[in-house]
């Protein structure tokens, strides 16, 4: 048999199995796959095709738009800088109880000593002083002026050591006895390495090359903490080598604070005699208590306001920053509204809503019959009002505000005028700037042109017809307009209202310019808190109520009037 | 042949000669300052002096230093930074510090020698408020006045508390819209004394009792909040009096022949300087070094004087100011008779604190 | 009728004019009288000024100089809602915004007529052209045909006495605007309306009209019933503009009482009506329609004058075939014949001799 006829039945089989299929099973394409399938296959490579064509912009929108809400809103409740640099002192204060009037015990004042010695040297104890200082007045100084302080108690220590032993202030010989002998205890070090790690928001990878041994570890578990930090520092860090460096001063500290517990007679390691020795010295050495140590560097460490501050904010999170911006506060005592005297964003929020509204309101007035001019003139001259129009775009924002303030101020050219016409005596002077007044009339100024475009080019489609078949109908001009061409245009109404109402909440530059005090807005403080104060999670946190608050009123909006009612053209 | 091997020679070696003092100092430098007068005094004064020892940099200015320490954390975060000296007031330095975002420094190390040998730490003094400050010049925020606007048969007015009084010297004033300086004069002006008025502030007391003595003066404030608006507003004729940096107040005077007067009593010195990023790769430090070594010593200071009317951060500086910008000074005898040193560490505690209250208040 | 103004006439235009910039007139001294009841279609090319009337009529555009009377009345000064002319727009301009009973009722509520009444008229009205189910939609929900009816109804849901369409079904297919010519006049007949139509569709005007008025260049041409106008057209434009023409050009040889022969420019001599010849010596243009071309000798007069023509293309119609013949040097010569059993089909090329009555073949100017 040749191959020719072989292939014929088994074609012909294969198309009957398809008629069949086609009768019973799933629709089959031309190649036998199921019909679905392939139609699928198709879309799909479509499909690809048009994402690949929107990917440029979807990343751009994604990088540039997406992701800095997303990180802004995440700030608003972040606040793991309080338990990153403070990682014992946070734990070891969850037992204590700010009611009682007391300030922690001793055993909270060695960790955070050991917590501030590592944070002051990765200069990390500052920013969390800034930080604190947010929630209560002066913390920050605190904070400065402790951490240079910080060296002098381990000085002291060394000093006296130094009387059992000269070695005792030299790297290699704290780098024997560290890591002593037998197994070793690498554990400890990591976890160093992760603490610090976290606090300096660094992965801090490599070697240290030191471990403690297991022994040393239990024998003086601070003293190995303490140069533990001091080794993940040197070698990570500053990348030197470990076993060249003199240690750090809280060392020295974490050793005395060992030395009258630990039971040094057995220990059989690297230099246990200068340890011995040290042991035995210990009673002449004068221990200064760590907390007598603090109230000395500043009297308020030993005030348990301090503490219960730094016990509300050691959560990962916060609501905080919320409280803050709806003038609120949260305290020790659970959540307060903020004296009356500190009470000023929910004002600014009812503010900056009215002025919007009356923003919003004085360009429908004004805008509403310069875009009705704009679609009825002849092409010529709307042209040239269209210009008009749009030259206010083509000027710098800062040259359009300060012009309204030679306009307006008292010695400007409104004022000159009016008293010119006799209308205004020079005594009293208008007050038109740096006032609620003055705020709207400049952003009304600035904003006016978006109003006017989405209304001209919905009026551009509503044709004249319909206010002559009005009128032929029997309505008067006004009746026609009222009743016909006016509701037309709400559409346009509606999209320049949108637009101006969400530009002009988020304004800032002509309110700080023109506002005085009483025409400031809530962004005015946003970027205070950005640029001045530095209050990113405050801000944050005003930035996200006022999205919430423009989010609310899109969906009030839309529920009234309708989204699809509005029209940009 | 040979000729053409020579000449590549020469040139890889000229290349190699120029990659490794490339690698020493980079070439390019970005300095960050205030734009306007102030940094036309910089340039002529040390950055092009400068430029013409070195004619292998190239200086990039930005002129940015108002929103500086928003911009270095954000440079921060993004892990990027661009600028390799900052020009801040020390306040923001203090913060920039706080927040790791400046690099601390050797006085003794990293400047030069007065010219008449005193170290760099002791020439400059206390001015170095905080260990990334590097301070130039002393500036103060005073009051000027229209001269022709002074009510007829009564003096000039020379005391800081001719601002509070409104039947003496009617007309509007112009205060920073933020509570610094403004809650000092006012309480000093409420009988608190000089060397009391920040243990006063410090208390919720002492602050109502400064907002209390603004609030007398309230309804005839204009705030301002960028330096330029006083002077304008002065030149308008739209406020009698207002604060401002004492350099603008010397524009209007001797520059635009405006008729303002300068009121000395009780200026608020302030500082302004540099600070260096943190982060900066060796190259780029070593360039900053090299030029800072360079720009804040005794005669270059001394230099900037020259231009503006700001007085020299270094003691040893202040001889060689040109004697007609001498009575311009800030710091002439003449002049500070009655001063007061802005308190940077009370300002960084209480700023947020105060601040809140100093808002609340205006809003009211 | 008569073509200038008397008692009797309900719309009277007096020596209209109309200018737009003061330097060209669209419309040139108009004078128009139409009695009550009457249909009445201003029909012509755009451009022609048969709008801009309309619009004068309506109250949207004043007159330049001139009178405009409604009902005896000169309305030059009262405003377009004063007029209570109802009109139906090109787009009918149903507002959107309302429901077709909402735009039914709003020239009742702008004349403050009490609800229930109105709710009346607007059934009635809506009944009237066969919507009465549709209140309540929208106009963007209705077909073409359907907002043409809602604009009619709303054009006469307050009972106007003249109503004015403009170009009212310009925007619909054929067969519906067939229809809706139907309805339309059959309305206006039963509610005895006055109707201003305008329209540049020549067989619209044809049907639909008690009168035609045939606007060119800011005049009326000719105002005549259709028949008239379609036989016996006054001038070569409305010649050529109404229905289907062969135009041919000569000299007239002589003119004797109600024929006259006219030597072409190839010579050829032919018999016709003289209408705006008036000696011997002028030149016209010939005008015979081409279904009254004959090319049966048979039906001709004795000594009729015969042309010779060649055959350029033949097209079959169904109901006719129509012919395409070179004549008197002309390539565009058309002939229409009945698909009769014993019509002979032509061949391209062939070589006929046609003719004609000679009161059919009008001698026009030139």
């Amino acid at each position: 048999m040749s191959d020719t006829t072989q292939t014929g039945p088994i074609d012909m089989g294969n198309s009957a199995a398809n008629d069949t299929a086609e009768k019973k099973g799933p629709m089959l394409a031309a190649d036998g796959t199921p019909l679905k399938r392939s139609l699928n296959r198709a879309l799909r490579r479509q499909k690809l095709r048009a994402l690949a064509l929107i990917a440029p912009l979807l990343i751009f929108v994604l990088l540039t738009f997406i992701a800095p809400i997303a990180d802004m809103l995440f700030r608003s409740v972040e606040n793991d800088i309080v338990s990153n640099t403070l990682p014992t002192t946070t734990e070891a204060l969850e037992g204590w109880d700010h009611t009682t009037g007391e300030p922690p015990s001793e055993a909270v004042f060695e960790d955070f000593y050991f917590d501030l010695f590592l944070a002051s040297e990765a200069k990390e104890h500052t920013k969390l002083g800034t930080r604190l200082n947010y929630e209560k007045t002066g913390v920050s100084s605190m904070f400065r002026s402790t951490g240079r302080g910080l060296d002098d108690i381990g000085d002291d220590y060394l000093d006296a050591l130094e009387e059992t032993d000269e070695r005792w202030g030299d790297g290699d010989f704290w780098y024997a006895l560290m890591s002593g002998t037998g197994t070793s205890a690498p554990e400890v070090v990591e976890a160093r390495r992760k603490a610090l790690a976290r606090m300096s928001g660094d992965s801090l990878s490599g070697d240290v090359g030191f471990a403690p041994s297991n022994s040393i570890a239990t024998l003086l578990p601070t003293t190995v903490r303490a140069y533990s930090d001091f080794a993940v520092y040197t070698a990570l860090v500053d990348g030197d080598v470990v076993a060249e460096e003199d240690p750090w001063e809280s060392v020295y500290v974490g050793l005395i604070s060992d030395l009258e517990e630990a039971n040094v007679d057995g220990y059989t390691g690297p230099e246990a005699d200068a340890l011995k020795a040290a042991k035995a010295a210990l009673p002449g050495i004068e221990q200064v208590s760590l907390k007598s140590f603090f109230q000395s560097e500043d009297k308020d460490w030993v005030d348990p306001s301090v503490w219960a501050t730094i016990q509300t904010y050691s959560p990962k999170y916060t609501s905080g920053y919320f409280l803050n911006a709806i003038d609120m506060q949260l305290t020790p005592d659970g959540i307060e509204m903020r004296p009356e005297n500190q009470q000023i964003y929910i004002m600014l929020f009812k503010r900056t809503l009215f002025m919007s509204m009356m923003i919003m309101g004085s360009c429908i007035l004004l805008g509403y019959p310069v875009a009705w001019l704009l679609a009825n003139l002849p092409s010529k001259s709307a042209n040239l009002l269209m210009i008009l129009v749009l030259l206010p775009f083509w000027t710098s924002l800062l040259v359009r505000t300060s012009a309204w303030k030679v306009m307006l101020q008292q010695q400007g050219v409104i004022n000159d005028v009016l008293v010119w016409l006799g209308l205004v005596s020079d005594g009293d002077r208008l007050v038109m700037i740096n006032n609620q007044f003055g705020t709207i009339v400049a952003m009304t100024h600035i904003l006016l042109p978006f109003m006017i475009l989405p209304l001209y080019s919905v009026m551009q489609t509503i044709p004249p017809t319909y206010l002559r078949a009005a009128k032929s109908l029997g309505a008067t001009n006004w009746t026609a307009f009222w009743r016909v061409y006016f509701p037309q245009s709400v559409p346009g109404i509606g999209a320049g209202s949108i637009l101006v109402f969400i530009l002009s909440i988020g304004y800032y530059i002509t309110p700080e310019i023109v506002g005085g005090t009483t025409g400031t807005f809530i962004s005015n403080r946003i970027a205070y808190h950005i640029s001045s104060s530095l209050n990113w999670g405050l801000g944050a946190a005003l930035g996200a109520i006022l999205l919430a608050c423009v989010l609310i009123l899109y969906w009030a909006y839309d529920r009234i009037v309708g989204i699809d009612n509005v029209k940009l053209g | 042949m040979k000729l053409t091997k020579t000449l590549l020679a020469g040139t890889a070696l000229a290349m190699t000669a120029g990659v490794a003092s490339a690698q020493d100092m980079a070439n390019d430098m970005t300095i960050v300052s205030w734009g306007g007068a102030y940094q036309s005094s910089q340039l002529k004064a040390y950055v092009e002096p400068y430029l013409e020892m070195h004619p292998e940099v190239s200086v990039t200015w930005d002129e940015s230093s108002n929103e500086a320490v928003a911009k270095l954390r954000a440079m921060n975060e993004a892990g990027n930074i661009t600028w390799d000296l900052v020009d801040v007031v020390a306040a923001d330095a203090i913060r920039l510090c706080d927040e790791g975002l400046a690099m601390e420094y050797d006085p003794d190390e990293l400047l030069a020698e007065g010219d008449d040998g005193t170290s760099a730490s002791d020439d400059f003094g206390d001015l170095i408020v905080s260990d990334c400050y590097i301070p130039q010049i002393v500036y103060s925020t005073t009051f000027g006045y229209r001269t022709d606007m002074v009510p007829e048969g009564v003096d000039a007015p020379s005391n800081i508390c001719d601002v509070f009084d409104l039947e003496k010297y009617p007309g509007k004033r112009a205060l920073e819209k933020r509570p610094i300086n403004n809650m000092e004069w006012a309480l000093l002006c409420d009988g608190v004394a000089k060397d009391e008025v920040y243990d006063v502030l410090a208390t919720p007391e002492g602050q109502e009792q400064a907002l209390a003595k603004l609030d007398t003066i309230k309804d005839d404030v204009i705030w301002w909040s960028a330096g330029a608006d006083t002077p304008q507003l002065l030149a308008d004729g739209e406020v009698f009096m207002g604060s401002t940096y004492n350099g603008r107040l010397y524009s209007v005077i001797e520059e635009q022949d405006q008729p303002v007067g300068m009121m000395w009593d009780a200026q608020v010195y302030d500082l302004d300087g540099w600070i260096i990023p943190e982060g900066l790769d060796e190259a780029h430090l070593a360039r900053v070094k090299d030029f800072i070594m360079f720009a804040t010593d005794t005669q270059r200071l001394a230099d900037q004087a020259k231009y503006i009317s700001y007085g020299p951060a270094r003691a040893s500086s202040a001889p060689l100011v040109p004697e007609e910008m001498k009575q311009h000074m800030p710091t002439d005898p003449a002049n500070a008779e009655n001063t007061f040193l802005y308190n940077y560490e009370f300002w960084a505690d209480y700023r947020d604190d105060i601040d809140a209250k100093f808002q609340s208040w205006l809003a009211q | 009728m008569a073509s200038t103004s008397d008692s009797e006439a309900f719309v009277a235009f007096e020596r209209v004019q109309k200018s737009y910039d003061g330097e060209t007139l669209v419309v040139k001294d108009l004078n128009l009288s139409m009695p009550k009841g009457e249909f009445l279609t201003m029909l012509g090319p755009s451009g022609s000024g048969k709008t801009t009337c309309l619009m004068m009529l309506a109250g949207f555009e004043t007159a330049t100089h001139g009178e405009i009377m409604l009902d005896g009345t000169p309305i030059n000064n009262i405003p377009p809602h004063k007029r209570g002319i109802g009109m139906v727009f090109q787009n009918y301009a149903l507002f959107p915004h309302m429901t077709v009973g909402e735009n039914l009722s709003f020239p009742l509520e702008v004349r403050k007529i009490g609800k229930s009444e109105r709710e009346k008229k607007v059934m009635r009205a809506l009944d009237m052209v066969q919507m009465g189910d549709f209140a309540n939609r929208r106009p963007a929900q209705l077909s073409g045909g359907q907002q043409q009816r809602i604009a009619l109804a709303r054009a006469l849901v307050f009972e106007p006495e003249l109503v004015l369409m403009d170009e009212p079904l310009g925007a619909l297919d054929k067969q519906l605007r067939e229809h809706m010519q139907f309805e339309i006049t059959r309305l206006a007949h039963e509610l005895g309306i006055t109707t201003v139509y305008v329209t540049h569709d020549q067989t619209e005007a044809l049907t639909m009209s008690d009168r035609v008025a045939v606007f060119n260049d800011g005049r009326i041409q000719q105002l005549a019933p259709p028949d008239t106008l379609y036989e016996e057209p006054e001038n070569s434009f409305v010649a050529q503009f109404i229905g289907e023409n062969n135009t041919l050009e000569g000299t007239v040889k002589e003119i004797s009482g109600k024929t006259c022969t006219v030597q072409l420019d190839g010579g050829e001599l032919i018999s016709a009506r003289p209408i705006n010849v008036t000696k011997p010596g002028d030149r016209t243009r010939v005008s015979i329609r081409p279904e009254r071309v004959e090319m049966n000798k048979e039906r001709l007069q004795e000594g009729a004058h015969l042309l010779k023509a060649e055959v350029m293309e033949f097209i079959y119609m169904g109901d006719i075939f129509r012919t395409r013949l070179r004549v008197a040097g002309r390539d565009d010569f058309i002939v229409k014949t009945r698909n009769a059993p014993d019509q002979v089909r032509l061949k391209r090329g062939e070589t006929v001799e046609i003719g004609w009555l000679p009161e059919d073949c009008r001698a026009l100017e030139a």
